[in-house]
């Protein structure tokens, strides 16, 4: 039943008692995960308004362009994009193993994707202590500021998201049935992708130059 | 495995499990709404003191104008977020989202339990300030920068870090009931269970659950960005500034970018308090007017639409910050087409009071109530709503009274009917009558003593916030008097919550046995097979439901309500229910 026909229905009027559902229902937990990526969508879309709109003030100094700035060099953070992708790409081979009951290769995929966003944290780290090296400290300047907030808020999910593939490696570790964990490994993958994206829009924004910014907040009304 | 067996297996045996640490959505709703009390007679002391510093003013010693400020703010943060949000969504949203759509309980037991003990740990952390050097923030419960974090306003030390954690961990909270409430009503209905066969309180639960998924990120944001702005020394809101003669490291910060983050929370916040509030109120009226409710689906679409427009009409609380025109023009605009769904609810209720055989019970004078003050704080609300009204009333006791008649005291007189009507429910008893009808006259009347007189002081011009108003011509001496009596009300109204209180306690134990559906309800939570209901809800199957939630005084049916699990003339019950397997 769509959306629109369950909101114009008229249940006042006797219809036929209800049969029982035809088809397995969609598992609560996928929905929950799709309800919680819309949270952390919105939460990561207002961090990025307020930085666009912090940008259009005066002081801003962008952190890529000119030669000489934190991120005139981007071979580092295409590093950690290359790690965070692998990891992305092994949760879903993990997801594909546990459909075809796979278990060796369940549990192998799993660690790899734990390693590599591991990886990926200490390469995030890593940029963090070059930024530190060059003197730009967390209230140095504004883009800075936002370059520690975001990048860390990022990571902070990051590392939730491990919490969760803990339990589920867990499991697999004890010998449970690759197939009771299709779900968990599904929901895990999605969760994985979902932050490989928000990555990509917080790289892009956070590496563009300042006039990009500027284009962007007269997109958004913003200039 | 049979209900029985697998009910041993699940069902919670220690005092420990079964109460403290309990996975129980009707434990964990009496748990919240416990906590949300306490704290709410926190906040309840803390207007009372403001009241006497405002009605006699220097009478009492230790209410400098510091500790005036630290009451301000911690009264409006924690009767909104930690009383009204907690009590509505943690409370009245657990106890009755399972039992209303037919489930066993919350899909996520566990997240559900962690939600209220993180949702206490917000508690104690934000009443922790009162005991930290400097004491709690002064700074207003907008907490506006640059002000709330600079020396000049009180506790700026410990008191602001504090509350702004206990902001972040209470949106942890709430984000783990929301992703709870909102699930359980997508995925665990029984059968039956339509959409439109829900009852309006928990279509009214489940948009405020959404609003508060999608608006408390809006002040984790700032409350995070405040936080940096003030431990770590970065200049997200900070602008330059000279603060005690010495210019601050901060530079180039938009105070003005906090409060669209802050407002773009706040407004839905209104609705996330509301909704919940219009939901109760429906069924209120419809049972104890013994009517179905005026315009069911008009009043869902309703519910939905002031939870769109809930996101687009921020600015209008800063019309003041200097805005280009044309923006005030749009938020004016759409504040004043939220107030068309927001109408509608309010003619359909008055519209199902009409020719209803209005039972005047408790539930119901407050339901009433509501409907009156619910109305003034509206009107005022338009007032406020036009940019040109609102520039002189701006920061007077005229908005204080608007946001107290709509958002303070209309929830709260919900929240009462609220409990009065489903009391019977969770304890098995009736809350005494004759303390209830006192108890809501003196709340109900004394409402009006104290906001009704406000209006015209915010005419006069008198501003809020204000400790003490010496030296300003253009307030009449006589005001002082509408001050003193305002302040005899407001601490008649808080000394009558103790009869409240006693008759919630005493009632446990004394009241008069409610049997399981004491008002002759429809909806499916006065269906249980046990009162109190047990574990698990509803015994060895599920019920069926084969109706909507509203009928009342149906022609020609014996009784003056059908439940909604009682099949329909010429249905053949359906019975092969699952089993229960107990939690996974």
């Amino acid at each position: 039943m769509s959306l629109l026909s369950a909101l114009t229905a008229k249940p006042w009027l006797p219809e036929p008692p209800p049969a029982l559902a035809s088809g397995p229902a969609t598992p609560a937990a996928r929905v929950a995960l799709r309800v919680l990526l819309a949270v952390i969508a919105t939460l990561f879309g207002l961090f990025l308004l307020a930085f666009l709109i912090r940008a259009q003030l005066p002081d801003w100094q962008a952190l890529g362009g000119a030669p000489g700035r934190p991120l005139a060099n981007l071979a580092p953070l295409w590093a950690n994009t290359a790690l965070l992708l692998a990891s992305s790409l092994a949760q879903q081979a993990a997801s594909a193993a546990a459909q075809r009951d796979d278990a060796a290769r369940l549990r192998r995929a799993l660690a790899l994707g734990a390693l590599f966003t591991l990886a990926f944290l200490f390469g995030q780290g890593w940029v963090w202590w070059r930024f530190i090296e060059m003197g730009h400290f967390v209230a140095s300047n504004p883009a800075a500021s936002f370059f520690y907030l975001l990048t860390g808020v990022h990571g902070l999910h990051l590392a939730g998201g491990l919490v969760a593939w803990g339990r589920v490696f867990a499991r697999a570790a004890r010998g449970v049935a690759p197939q009771r964990l299709r779900l968990a490994v599904d929901l895990c993958a999605r969760y994985w992708h979902f932050l490989f994206a928000v990555w990509l829009v917080l790289f892009a924004l956070l590496a563009s130059p300042p006039q990009t910014l500027r284009v962007l907040a007269e997109i958004c009304g913003i200039r | 495995m049979s209900y029985a067996a697998s009910a041993d297996h699940h069902e919670p045996r220690s005092f420990w499990t079964r109460y403290v640490w309990s996975q129980d959505h009707k434990v964990i709703a009496i748990q919240y709404t416990v906590t949300a009390i306490a704290v709410g007679l926190v906040g309840l002391v803390l207007s009372n003191l403001m009241r006497l510093q405002l009605g006699f003013p220097g009478a009492f010693d230790f209410i400098d104008p510091s500790s005036y400020y630290q009451y301000v703010t911690m009264h409006g943060m924690i009767m909104v977020i930690y009383l009204l949000t907690a009590l509505f969504l943690g409370g009245f949203g657990n106890y009755l989202i399972p039992l209303m759509v037919g489930a066993r309980d919350m899909v996520f037991p566990y997240l559900n339990m962690l939600s209220y003990w993180v949702y206490l740990l917000a508690v104690i952390v934000l009443l922790a300030s009162f005991f930290v050097p400097g004491g709690p923030t002064g700074a207003g419960w907008t907490l506006y920068p640059p002000q709330a974090i600079l020396p000049g306003t009180p506790g700026t030390d410990g008191g602001i870090v504090l509350m702004l954690t206990s902001l972040v961990i209470f949106i942890v909270a709430a984000t783990m009931g929301g992703l709870n409430y909102v699930t359980t009503v997508l995925q665990a209905r029984t059968r039956g269970m339509t959409l439109l066969r829900m009852p309006l309180t928990v279509w009214g639960i489940f948009t405020a659950s959404i609003l508060a998924l999608l608006a408390f990120p809006a002040l984790l944001v700032s409350g995070v960005m405040m936080l940096f702005d003030k431990l770590l020394g970065t200049s997200f809101f900070m602008p330059a500034i000279v603060s005690m003669g010495q210019p601050l490291e901060h530079a180039g910060g938009s105070p003005v970018l906090f409060q669209h983050l802050f407002w773009f929370f706040g407004h839905p916040e209104v609705y996330i308090v509301a909704l919940p509030a219009f939901g109760i109120i429906s069924d209120l009226i419809s049972t104890h007017a013994r009517k179905n409710i005026f315009g069911y689906r008009m009043m869902v679409w309703a519910i939905v639409a002031i939870g769109a427009l809930s996101f687009v009409v921020w600015a209008h609380h800063m019309y003041v910050s200097g805005m280009n025109p044309y923006f005030g023009y749009f938020f004016a605009t759409t504040t004043l087409i939220i107030a068309v769904p927001t109408a509608i609810k309010v003619y359909n209720w008055v519209l199902t009071l009409w020719r209803g055989d209005i039972h005047l019970t408790v539930p119901m004078l407050f339901a009433i109530g509501f409907i009156s003050t619910f109305v003034i704080g509206g009107l005022t609300g338009l007032f406020l709503g036009n940019v040109s009204v609102d520039i002189p009333l701006s920061d007077t006791y005229f908005v204080v009274a608007h946001f107290h008649m709509v958002m303070g005291v209309s929830p709260i007189l919900a929240i009462f009917g609220g409990l009065y009507h489903w009391y019977p429910k969770v304890t098995g008893r009736m809350l005494d009558e004759t303390l209830g009808k006192l108890h809501f006259w003196v709340t109900f009347l004394g409402t009006y003593a104290i906001y009704f007189p406000m209006h015209y002081l915010g005419f006069l011009g008198m501003p809020r916030r204000y400790y003490a108003w010496e030296g300003y011509e253009f307030i009449p001496a006589s005001a002082q008097d509408m001050n003193a009596f305002i302040t005899v009300a407001a601490l008649t109204v808080g000394v009558f919550q103790l009869v409240f209180l006693w008759n919630l306690v005493w009632s446990i134990r004394h009241g008069k046995p409610a049997g399981a559906n004491p008002w002759g309800a429809t909806s499916l939570e006065w269906q249980t097979p046990d009162t109190p209901p047990v574990h698990g809800n509803w015994g060895a199957s599920l019920p069926v439901v084969y109706r909507w939630a509203y009928d009342y005084s149906v022609p020609g049916a014996a009784r003056d309500f059908i439940p909604q699990n009682v099949p329909q003339d010429g249905d053949t019950p359906v019975a092969d229910q699952p089993v229960w397997e107990g939690h996974a």
